[in-house]
């Protein structure tokens, strides 16, 4: 067995080579599709999750699946790739009717999946990785794996350190990885689910030099995802879900006769249905976004004040290192920058959740350095967390357990140390109604709730009860544009009308763009330039965000 | 088990927010707590299954076996008190360990802790009782085991908070050194000098617990009743219940929201240590009257099953450990009458341990949620089931 490997290896990867034959079939069109659904359905309790779904995915070709969280997506490619198995309907593989009941059958039949979050062992090696699901060999044959990635790796224009430990490697470089693994034991069809969530732009880049190096190669890559931008720079062929249906699917003969805003328009229609011209006008859907002028006459009353604060380096980070801010009241104060150059360094410890090797912060005047997150938070300084699942909420408790998280044990939702349901099922309701979360109840496991709604759970809870300053850490990340848009109008309504200031962390340049009044960007921990945001500024804040033009 | 069951569809019912579909929540209110007792019940009914078969293969009438099992355990007079006597211990162990799973405290050291403190309430018990009132020896000596118990958390408790130690190696130790620790007590400064075999002076059956009126029952019992509705209470209505669900559920979750994690890490150990020197306190008061060395009753293990069949709800545990406290004394009875060893029991339990662990399998799949918190689960290293 442990000989059998490299030769298996051998003959999948000189079919990735030899990808001309399989083009030419492709473009002929002769050859059928390599994956093709039929009216596949999928229900889970109270909610159909796909409706009679039929798509067909070509050799050769991109296929962006598109639609906003909730619409089925997810559940498509599970079915694809074995984990569900669909309530009716068929799936064809090659031409021929397969049932595809676990995930090891999807890879037999040719078809692998890249996940959203990473899934690679952080202590085992690049090569270690990939050779995980093979054989039943006694011994690793490192000599043929070597082989093997070496070819995946010219193939794809890639370097790839076989030796590096997977927790070594930028979230990019695993996914690039986690793409030959994909590939590694001989797929004809790649799933990529929301790709380019986790990525930088550069990583993004990266990832569509790729995916277009598999197209040519002739891999059928079907490539999900709910940013309408992706899927017009990516796809050859481009399908809309909306609540399990397809509403829309448009292929190559389409796609590439129509200019851009034709097919933004056909997108947009078919995605959000009637009424929904307005939203081309938003940043998601509209092309190259530039900065809008800052606010003048703002009071310049600061409101938190950052003097040399620095943060020792945990593994894997990058710390922060004398950073001053200075955020005024009622303004938005943008920091842009890769990821991972210390943004939740500098999150945690402004909330307080980390502690600081030097430096002060202080908030309206006062120095809060020795103060805890618990102090910090009354006073009045909120944290929205990027992490709205593994800090943010807690999801085996209610909804609105999770809206008082932080205020257990305070009046009037507590007296003498006793809950007082109806104070805390009053105050949940309005602020279920006035963030418009959808929930059930408010007695609802926070953990159903999707992704958009759990963000509203914690906005709602850090924006009420009076917020002085909000540190918001990728607000929107993640989040369908509908949700996104109102997070955003959210932001900017309260430092506008109310005067609340803003530390906008993201790592998405348009919404800084869009919100700031200035912007601060940070690069390796380090604060490399403060500008005001006006039309034209992204190029200067492109530079500093590569660690450039430290004197301005 | 009915009163929480009450309580779930009664919480769930009130949930209802304005303007949103009712009748969902109703029916999946009506189903939830069906599921919950098919959880805690299938595992012991597939356990009790296969010990049948078990018993058939060994050549034993597994109905006689049960038979015997629930007339010695329920239906004979002096049989169900015996069960209710060994209740007592059993609810307030299972109470400890409710307080510190919840909170995502792994107190394995329970043992370690019970023996600990049955040791000096035995060694100090015969002259505290000679010298003073009962009452006030009584309440002296409980309070001392509730301190042994507790005190003997202190390091694990500590070790996790500081330097974030796994508590299950540590308080596994912490059982090791305290169950021998014990046994010098009892061999050296307690040991009686009446006796041939090394154990604690006797205390002499009159001046035990008082007896619940008409039987044989101590009130120890009444007090472990009070314990746990204390600790459903207080996990369910109170902020320092909630404070701890939260380290339990998400610990990071915890931090954010500025909770203060070591201070709640002690208190919550501490508190599972003094119900487990509790329980010593009653045993050794209400039953025994004095330990003998190398006594090690094991309660703990069996317990660690049934607080989760229970879902770490405290109210729930009562019948289960009412239950179990059947199988253990009854089982007695009925493997000395199959000609079986003792141990046998031991077996039911360990096939109740996996079948649930099937169920917590299937609860994970069809996203019911099953016996352990996330946090749990992630300290079991388990992962999967969550979405």
């Amino acid at each position: 067995m442990t000989n059998g490997t490299p030769t298996h290896i051998e003959t999948m990867t000189s079919d990735l080579l030899q990808a001309d034959g399989v083009r030419a079939g492709a473009t002929a069109g002769p050859i059928g599709p390599a994956v093709e659904v039929r009216e596949v359905s999928k229900a889970f309790p109270g909610v159909v999750a796909n409706d009679r779904v039929s798509l067909a995915f070509h050799h050769g070709e991109v296929h962006c699946v598109l639609g906003e969280n909730g619409a089925g997506k997810s559940t498509l490619m599970n079915i694809l790739s074995g984990m569900y198995k669909p309530d009716s309907g068929a799936v064809m593989v090659e031409g021929r009717e397969v049932t595809i009941d676990s995930p090891r059958r999807a890879i037999e039949l040719g078809i692998g999946t890249v996940y959203q979050h990473p899934t690679l062992i952080p202590v085992f090696t690049v090569l270690e990785n990939l050779m995980l699901g093979e054989g039943v060999g006694v011994r690793l044959d490192v000599e043929g794996g070597l082989r093997a990635l070496d070819r995946f790796a010219k193939t794809l224009g890639l370097e790839v350190d076989p030796h590096a430990p997977a927790s070594r490697l930028a979230l990019g470089q695993q996914q690039q990885i986690e793409i030959i693994k994909a590939l590694w034991s001989g797929s004809k069809v790649l799933i990529l689910d929301e790709p380019t969530s986790m990525l930088t732009p550069q990583g993004i880049e990266e990832l569509e030099k790729v995916i277009s190096q598999l197209r040519d190669e002739g891999l059928a890559v079907i490539f999900i995802t709910h940013k309408l931008h992706e899927a017009l720079d990516l796809g050859d062929t481009v399908s809309i879900l909306r609540g399990g249906r397809v509403v829309g699917s448009w292929g190559p003969d389409v796609v590439k006769t129509k200019s851009r805003s034709e097919m933004q328009a056909l997108i947009v229609g078919a995605m959000f249905g009637e009424g929904a011209g307005s939203l081309e006008d938003v940043a998601e859907v509209r092309d190259g976004v530039t900065g809008r002028a800052r606010r003048r006459g703002l009071p310049n009353e600061p409101v938190l004040e950052l003097v040399k604060v620095s943060v020792e380096a945990l593994r894997g980070e990058v710390g922060v290192h004398e950073v001053d801010l200075t955020l005024r009241r009622g303004e938005i104060l943008g920091v842009a920058g890769v990821d991972g150059n210390g943004q939740r360094e500098l999150a945690e410890v402004i909330a307080g959740q980390r502690s600081m090797v030097g430096g002060d912060i202080r908030l309206c005047g006062e120095s809060i350095a020795r103060a805890g997150v618990g102090r910090r938070q009354s006073l009045g300084l909120r944290y929205v967390t990027d992490d709205r699942i593994g800090e943010g909420t807690v999801g085996t408790l209610s909804v609105g357990l999770n809206l008082v998280l932080k205020r257990i044990g305070e009046e009037p939702f507590w007296r003498g140390g006793r809950i007082r349901e109806e104070a805390i099922d009053q105050a949940a309701c309005d602020l279920v109604e006035g963030f418009d979360i959808r929930t059930p109840g408010t007695e609802t496991r926070c953990g159903t709730l999707s992704g958009g709604n759990l963000q509203k759970v914690v906005l709602a809870r850090e924006l009420s009860f009076d917020p002085k300053v909000v540190v918001y850490n990728k607000p929107t990340y993640g989040l369908d544009l509908k949700t996104t848009l109102a997070v955003r109008d959210r932001i900017r309504d309260l430092a506008e009308s109310a005067g609340v200031a803003a530390l906008l962390i993201s790592t998405d340049l348009e919404e800084i763009l869009d919100l700031s009044d200035r912007i601060a960007v940070l690069f390796r921990g380090r604060i490399t330039g403060i500008v005001d945001n006006a039309p034209g500024v992204e190029r200067h804040v492109g530079e500093l965000m590569l660690g450039g033009d430290r004197g301005d | 088990m009915v009163a929480t069951v009450v309580t779930d569809v009664v919480s769930t019912s009130r949930a209802v927010v304005r303007g949103a579909s009712a009748a969902k929540a109703g029916t999946s209110a009506r189903w939830a707590w069906l599921w919950s007792l098919g959880q805690a019940i299938g595992p012991i009914l597939l356990a009790l299954l296969v010990s049948a078969a078990l018993l058939l293969a060994l050549g034993k009438n597994p109905l006689t076996f049960y038979r015997d099992i629930v007339s010695q355990g329920l239906f004979n007079k002096g049989g169900i008190q015996d069960t209710a006597i060994r209740m007592a211990p059993l609810l307030l162990m299972a109470s400890g360990l409710i307080v510190a799973f919840r909170a995502n405290i792994w107190n394995i050291g329970g043992d370690g802790q019970f023996l600990l403190a049955a040791a000096l309430v035995a060694g100090a018990g015969p002259p505290l009782i000679g010298a003073l009132p009962n009452a006030l020896a009584f309440v002296i000596l409980c309070v001392t085991a509730v301190v042994v118990g507790g005190g003997w958390t202190v390091v694990p408790a500590y070790l996790k908070a500081r330097y974030g130690l796994n508590e299950i190696i540590t308080s596994l130790m912490m059982t090791f050194v305290g169950v021998n620790f014990a046994n010098l007590l009892i061999k050296g400064p307690f040991r009686s000098t009446t006796t041939q075999v090394p154990q604690t002076d006797v205390i002499p059956f009159k001046e035990l617990l008082p007896r619940i009126p008409g039987t044989r029952i101590h009130v120890g019992l009444v007090l472990a009743l009070i314990a746990v509705f204390a600790v459903h209470y207080v996990m369910t209505r109170t902020a320092f219940g909630l404070k701890l669900r939260v380290l339990g559920a998400n610990p990071r979750a915890a931090a954010h929201a500025g909770l203060s994690i070591p201070r709640l890490t002690i208190v919550g150990f501490m508190l599972s240590g003094a119900f487990m020197g509790l329980a010593a306190a009653v045993e050794v008061l209400g039953v025994w009257g004095y330990v003998r060395a190398d006594w090690n009753p094991n309660f703990g293990l069996p317990l660690f099953a049934l607080v989760f069949l229970a879902r770490l709800n405290a109210l729930a545990v009562i019948p289960l450990v009412g239950f179990y406290a059947v199988i253990s004394m009854g089982g007695h009875f009925a493997a000395r009458q199959a000609a079986l060893p003792d141990d046998f029991m031991l077996m039911i339990v360990g096939l109740i341990l996996l079948f649930m662990t099937l169920t917590e399998y299937l609860a994970g799949r069809s996203e019911r949620g099953g016996y352990l918190s996330a946090g749990l689960k992630k300290a079991l290293g388990k992962g999967g089931g969550d979405e």
